[in-house]
């Protein structure tokens, strides 16, 4: 897991939520493009964080090989339905995250900060195992007003209180707000996990368009 | 939510490929399924980034909405699928 800060000419400002598209060419011309969420909030410096696939490649490249003052080509920033813009301070927000998803949410939690926004937010963040967790520093010290619940899937450190195993719909019941109160829902994640949480939810009675959701490829789950 | 497997991606991984051939922001634009009318935004269409091409289709009824295939540095866009986009 690598977070990267880039310094675009003219970049004309991202909204959190949104991604950017990396493309690396090879000698012979092959090319490859992957899609990388933007880590850091609007008005930030540029940044992505990027998880590193044994078999990817893009993602090794940008781990491993990449230094400071290189050049990459870039496309963004990309999306206008996956994100948080910060207008509506009336509506609470639940963000589930697995494994690496979490990094637009991260995005969002920044921009509530640099608003001053009390906009309610629960972030269910679903990771194998602690060390797995990222940004766990900085999510431990959310602000007022923002929840962190995390639970881990496959190893427990002694002594761990929090959740263990699967966003499944009991999870969810439990971390995600009334419906009454009618929030608005982001989840972000690997397929698999992405289509089970939004099953668990509109099976608790969450409307399907209060329901945003983001998929991604590649991850070994979470 | 019935038609996704696990290589499908959704309509927000091909946000920059839509910008590419539409010109300007589309995950956030309303399609509608020329066969069993779904309407939805395109963030929310099912995405086979590893077909031969880029295939999207319907939640709903996993029909093909749009397919886009590059070939000599131009994008060849189907867009039978859909009934309407905007």
């Amino acid at each position: 897991m690598r977070t990267i800060m880039l310094s675009v000419p003219g970049w004309a400002g991202h909204a959190a939520g949104q991604h950017l598209d990396v493309r690396l060419t090879a000698e012979d011309g092959y090319t490859a493009e992957r899609s990388y969420s933007i880590a850091s909030a609007p008005g930030e410096a540029l940044a992505i964080t990027v998880e590193r696939l044994d078999d990817g490649e893009v993602s090794p490249y940008l781990t491993e090989e990449l230094r400071a003052g290189d050049e990459i080509e870039i496309r963004g920033p990309i999306g206008g339905y996956f994100i948080w813009t910060g207008d509506d301070a009336a509506t609470p927000l639940l963000l589930v995250a697995g494994g690496s998803g979490v990094v637009p949410f991260r995005s969002i939690l920044r921009h509530r900060h640099n608003l001053g926004s009390r906009v309610p937010i629960r972030l269910l963040y679903s990771a194998r195992s602690l060390p797995d967790v990222i940004y766990q520093q900085e999510l431990d010290q959310a602000d007022d007003g923002v929840a962190v619940i995390y639970t881990l899937t496959r190893q427990q450190p002694p002594g761990w209180t929090g959740h263990a195993g699967r966003a499944d719909r009991q999870l969810l019941a439990e971390v995600a707000w009334p419906a009454e109160q009618d929030p608005m829902i982001f989840v972000c994640g690997p397929t698999p996990f992405v289509e089970a949480v939004a099953a668990g939810l509109v099976g608790l009675g969450y409307p399907a368009q209060r329901i945003r959701t983001e998929r991604f490829g590649g991850a070994e789950g979470s | 939510m019935t038609v996704a497997d696990e290589s499908a991606l959704d309509g927000n991984a091909i946000g920059g490929l839509l910008f590419e051939v539409f010109g300007t922001e589309m995950t956030a634009a309303v399609a509608v399924c020329g066969s069993c009318g779904a309407a939805g935004p395109m963030a929310e269409t099912v995405v086979y980034v590893r077909a031969p091409g880029t295939v999207v289709r319907c939640r709903a009824c996993a029909a093909v909405l749009m397919v886009v295939v590059r070939r000599r540095e131009q994008n060849c866009v189907d867009l039978l699928g859909l009934a309407a986009l905007g």
